[in-house]
């Protein structure tokens, strides 16, 4: 039977701790909804979305009442849109009807995202493919909630080069076409290596097709919960600190695994997987960097930094696996810029640069997250920065992702506010040498060696 | 059978576990186990209760119980218990 100190622990956690589940994600396969037809590949997609989705944020109100721990998102994912719409589709415009239809569900379903606007053009691109890459500024543009992400490489097919300059100039059109709100549209967009197919997070959530019809997906959090118990073994060795993470990760990806399981039954939609990750709100005490900070470091970006955050994302996978049977996704910590307090902080004070964050990358679940870069950036640069990070993936056999905001008539220095979970961020500085030619070769960067396992 | 943890904590005051207790037999609920402990100078009190026959619906006692603890003065919160089982038993 629990005690008292352990009760005690657990809301301690939830209430000053800011653990909480961050996101219920169902996934929902959109196969069965392909149609020739415009309008009724529409009816479709909105049928099959709010069918399934009719209970799902009331259910997730109900789980946060009754076990007393906070769920912040409840969202929807699809299958890859450019798969199912590419018969009904033959222009980027008809693309856009079919993202606004998934708006439509999602304000109607209550979700505060629906992520599966996306294309997996690892190795080469289909004319649906290319139809929606050209549709997402406008799509995004005209539409609240959806959220898009384009998978340009894997370890398996090497690198679409071609995809790569093609997201460098999507990104500027989407920028240029949200510039209004500081190029928010960017906030929704990300380029994947190694995309995984049951991610739960925003915004590269999207439903593979190697997915059952529907699937619940969860995503815990919980940084300020780890930073806390660090503060516990200041001045300890290694193995002390390690050893408390792993812990910590255990009791975080327990409560991920209990909210997935009774979701999962209430819905009746069989439980996919939890995801592991430590993300990071801009709320103080909720900060990846801050943990990194409790391990030793005088701020985030300083000599040691990448050490630090790769015994953190391990600890945590190690303590996570234990507590899940299925665990999948991201499954790390991420380091989003804007969206985590510590972060920014670090940015301004000049500690941490964008080439200090790629190499963070190569350690960590995630890539260059939440980033805003000076709104003249060059398409050719911006490839170029997909290209490094989409490299470290390929290489390194790992997910990576890139989600750059050159905000529009912002430069270096100057500060950004997206909004809500989103946060804010000062304008970093890019590397500002060329790369067009490179960019410009065109095809494929092939698969490394270690890719050849048959 | 369904097992739920009641926790209050808050400054100690004359009649909290009186007023919880009242609440709970009211509402058909049977009290399995009381512990209480001071942490940190706040008064900490732990009660495990069976739910299975409640009068109320699960979500009713959680509204019910947190407006009684703003009339007292405490914070009490309503929980099922495997959120505390599964975070610290393997």
């Amino acid at each position: 039977m629990v005690n008292i100190h352990e009760v005690h622990e657990t809301n301690m956690m939830i209430e000053q701790e800011k653990l909480d589940v961050r996101t219920i994600t169902l996934g929902i396969s959109l196969l069965d909804c392909c149609n020739s037809d415009l309008t009724t590949l529409n009816q479709n997609i909105y049928e099959k979305i709010t069918r399934l989705a009719k209970n799902l944020v009331s259910t997730g109100r109900e789980i946060e009442l009754e076990y007393g721990i906070p769920i912040v998102n409840t969202r929807i994912s699809v299958t890859p849109i450019a798969l199912i719409a590419g018969q009904a589709c033959t222009s980027p415009a008809d693309f856009v009807s079919v993202a606004k239809t998934l708006d439509k569900a999602a304000c109607d379903m209550g979700v505060n995202f629906l992520g599966g606007y996306s294309a997996i053009v690892s190795k080469g691109m289909t004319p649906a493919d290319e139809n929606l890459i050209r549709s997402i500024p406008m799509a995004l543009s005209s539409t609240e909630r959806v959220c898009s992400s384009v998978n340009i490489g894997s370890t398996k097919t090497g690198i679409n080069m071609d995809a790569v300059k093609l997201m460098g100039t999507i990104i500027r059109e989407t920028a240029e076409a949200t510039k209004d709100t500081n190029s928010l549209g960017c906030a929704k967009l990300v380029v994947f290596c190694n995309a995984p197919d049951d991610n739960p997070f925003m915004a590269g959530a999207f439903h593979g097709v190697s997915e059952a019809d529907a699937v619940i997906n969860v995503g815990v959090s919980g940084p300020g919960v780890v930073k806390h118990a660090l503060e516990g073994v200041r001045g300890k060795d290694f193995e002390v600190l390690c050893e408390t993470v792993k812990k910590t990760a255990f009791k975080v990806t327990r409560a991920g695994q209990l909210v997935a399981q009774v979701a999962s039954e209430r819905l009746g939609i069989p439980f996919g997987i939890v995801d592991l990750s430590l993300a990071p709100t801009p709320a103080v005490g909720d900060s990846v960097a801050e943990i990194l900070e409790e391990m030793g470091l005088e701020s985030v970006g300083a000599p040691g930094t990448t050490a630090a955050l790769a015994l953190l994302n391990d600890q945590v996978k190690k303590g996570g696996v234990m507590a899940s049977s299925f665990v999948g996704g991201l499954s790390g910590a991420f380091i989003p810029v804007s969206e985590d307090q510590g972060m920014i902080d670090a940015v301004l004070r000049g500690a941490l640069t964008l080439e200090k964050l790629e190499a963070m990358t190569c350690v960590c679940s995630v890539g260059l997250d939440m980033i805003a870069i000076p709104g003249d950036t060059p398409a050719s640069t911006i490839s170029g920065i997909i290209a490094d990070e989409a490299a470290i993936g390929m290489i390194n056999q790992k997910t990576t992702a890139v989600r750059l905001i050159p905000v529009i008539g912002k430069s270096v220095g100057e500060m950004v506010e997206f909004g809500g979970l989103l946060g804010y961020a000062p304008v970093q500085q890019v590397n500002t040498f060329g790369c067009s030619d490179f960019i410009n070769r065109g095809g494929r960067i092939p698969p490394p060696i270690h890719s050849f396992r048959n | 059978m369904k097992k739920t943890i009641i926790t209050v904590v808050g400054k100690d005051t004359v009649g909290i576990i009186a007023k919880v207790c009242t609440y709970l037999a009211e509402s058909q609920i049977n009290v399995e186990d009381i512990s209480q402990t001071i942490v940190q100078g706040y008064f900490n009190m732990m009660m495990i209760v069976d739910t299975e026959g409640a009068s109320k619906p699960f979500s009713e006692m959680v509204t019910d119980l947190d407006t009684l603890g703003d009339a007292i003065g405490v914070r009490i919160r309503c929980q099922r218990e495997d959120i505390f089982t599964k975070m610290h038993r393997i």
